[in-house]
């Protein structure tokens, strides 16, 4: 290999600075979340402890974290199935280049762009003006898939706009059914790419704030509960709180690529039976 | 076989066009009525008036937050766009194998699937008055009195903007440069093209595809904000979208429709002319 020039250790420099101005405040929280229990907001640490962990733990001490908590993680786990659903059956119904598939198009950039705020005030305005109250489970909800769909689809069309036609082709000329088609060769390529569109849809409405704002009524979730908390709070812990729930996002995430990886090596294992063949 | 075509099409895309119309194009059509609309104290009443317009458009203090929603978006473009492309050129042509590429990739992309407003509420530490950047400085012996300005000012919300969103930029800059053919960079070095020369008149035309996604993605994203505006000016600084939220704090849903309309449609002219320099669908 030919030597690295001079500029690849200049940006590589830079890069490693990038990564630590990503990194850094939330390194810098993780650590204060272990202040003892004199500490405030900034350093000198005050001893360590696990004191602010214990307060997140005890009942009404800050408010009903627990109860946002859940309510987060099961709008996630819907948005996020709804997401690849649609996704996929949006993917699909594109490639066929309907007619009026240019409107949907233009819908999903628009639904991309618009500020967060505006779907906001839009569903919650419909919701109370046609008396229906707003809940995290149906306003919310629909609020949020307008963040994410955009997302699954146009991972969608990246996808297919790489797939190669010729797998289908060969099922068909097989004897496989539209339906066979899709379940045995279509959804199986496709199927680590599906893994991402997971991982966005859940961790996008798990972090959703200003879709959420006006549309999820009295039942508050994390990232509500969470800015309630800036206003009010100046302890340590809204650090452990932000340290709590950032773990739990670097699980899932850490989740949904160790399962990406598995499907892509499966895949690679299993996909080809090149040389095996019976003669 | 065209017509089964776009019957099979709009049953598999019926879903999604539900969802956009009742949770996207209703929404809009709903602010646009509302935005005519009389509002008293306690309630907002049915009525097409064109108060809430002439309200907006007659007080200085739009101009002067349209003003500011625009300094945001220039300011952060000129930073995510510089720090972003840099970062994307060393990935994609610095790191040698695809392994690192996309496990250096990632490590950028981790945070934006996090939470906003822990990485807004992390940087309290950072810039406060008695914050790690003070009293370094201070230890340095380069300022003798704590920074005021670091944290709740315009520098604040710039800094949180830059950090938020400089992925937009760098993954579909990094996406188009990843398919430049190398051999065009070859064939520019053999025809005695200096590095300068090379990143100038080959690598950055035919990176203005990624570019401009980035852009209509930072663009947006810092224009429709408010959440961060508001957390990291200390409610000292505003843009349209606290003009927004302000006024449904007050249940002033016809003005709050009102500006939110002129917002959409200042937005969609700016994506407008965005558009004109990229095709979205080729770049997929």
């Amino acid at each position: 290999m030919e030597p690295r020039p001079r500029s690849f250790y200049v940006l590589a420099t830079f890069f490693s600075l990038f990564l630590l101005f990503l990194y850094g405040p939330t390194i810098t929280i993780a650590i204060l979340s272990f202040q003892g229990p004199g500490g405030g907001l900034t350093f000198p640490m005050r001893g360590t402890s696990l004191h602010w962990f214990r307060d997140l733990f005890e009942q009404q001490a800050v408010g009903d974290i627990w109860g946002s908590f859940r309510r987060s993680v099961t709008l996630g786990l819907m948005v996020m199935v709804t997401t690849v659903v649609l996704s996929v059956m949006g993917g699909l119904a594109f490639r066929k280049k309907f007619k009026g598939s240019g409107i949907l198009f233009y819908l999903i950039i628009t639904s991309l762009v618009i500020p967060s705020i505006l779907i906001s005030l839009g569903v919650g305005l419909i919701f109370s003006q046609s008396g229906l109250d707003v809940h995290w489970s149906t306003s919310g909800f629909g609020a949020q898939l307008t963040w994410t769909l955009p997302f699954g689809l146009l991972i969608m069309f990246a996808v297919f706009n790489r797939f190669d036609k010729a797998y289908e082709e060969a099922a068909r000329d097989l004897g496989a059914s539209a339906w066979q088609t899709l379940r045995h060769v279509v959804l199986p390529i496709i199927g680590p790419s599906l893994i991402g569109v997971a991982l966005f849809g859940f961790t996008l409405s798990y972090d959703e704030f200003a879709r959420t704002l006006l549309t999820a009524g009295s039942y508050n979730t994390l990232p509500l509960e969470i800015f309630g908390m800036t206003t009010n709070v100046t302890t340590p812990v809204l650090y452990a709180l932000g340290t709590l729930t950032t773990v739990f996002s670097l699980l899932m995430i850490g989740l949904f690529l160790c399962l990406a990886l598995y499907s892509t090596r499966r895949r690679a294992r299993a996909g080809s039976d090149a040389g095996k063949g019976m003669l | 076989m065209l017509k089964n075509n776009t019957l099979v099409g709009w049953l598999m895309a019926g879903p999604i066009m539900a969802v956009l119309l009742f949770f996207l194009v209703l929404p809009i059509v709903m602010i646009v009525v509302v935005s005519f609309w009389r509002a008293t104290e306690f309630s907002i009443i049915p009525a097409f008036v064109w108060e809430n317009y002439e309200f907006l458009f007659g007080s200085n203090v739009t101009y002067r937050v349209f003003f500011n929603t625009f300094k945001y978006a220039a300011i952060t473009w000129a930073f995510t766009l510089t720090i972003g492309f840099t970062v994307a050129y060393f990935l994609a042509f610095h790191v040698r194998t695809l392994t690192w590429q996309i496990v250096l990739f990632l490590l950028c992309t981790i945070p934006f699937w996090t939470s906003n407003i822990i990485r807004m509420i992390s940087w309290i530490p950072f810039l406060g008055r008695n914050g790690i950047a003070n009293s370094t400085l201070i230890s340095w012996g380069v300022i003798d009195e704590p920074l005021d300005w670091l944290l709740f000012s315009d520098f604040a919300v710039i800094l949180a903007f830059v950090h938020l969103y400089t992925l937009f930029m760098v993954v579909p800059i990094f996406n188009t440069m990843m398919r430049i053919d190398k051999s065009l960079i070859e064939a520019a070095r053999d025809a005695g093209a200096s590095g300068a020369q090379i990143l100038w008149n080959v690598i950055i035309p035919l990176t203005k595809p990624g570019i401009m996604i980035g852009t209509i993605f930072v663009v947006t994203l810092v224009m429709g904000d408010f959440i961060t505006v508001r957390f990291m000016s200390g409610s000292q600084s505003a843009n349209v979208g606290r003009l927004i939220s302000n006024d449904i704090a007050l249940l002033a849903y016809p003005s709050a429709s009102a500006t939110a309309v002129v917002l959409l449609l200042t937005v969609l002219i700016v994506i407008g002319i965005l558009l004109r320099f990229v095709d979205i669908r080729k770049e997929l």
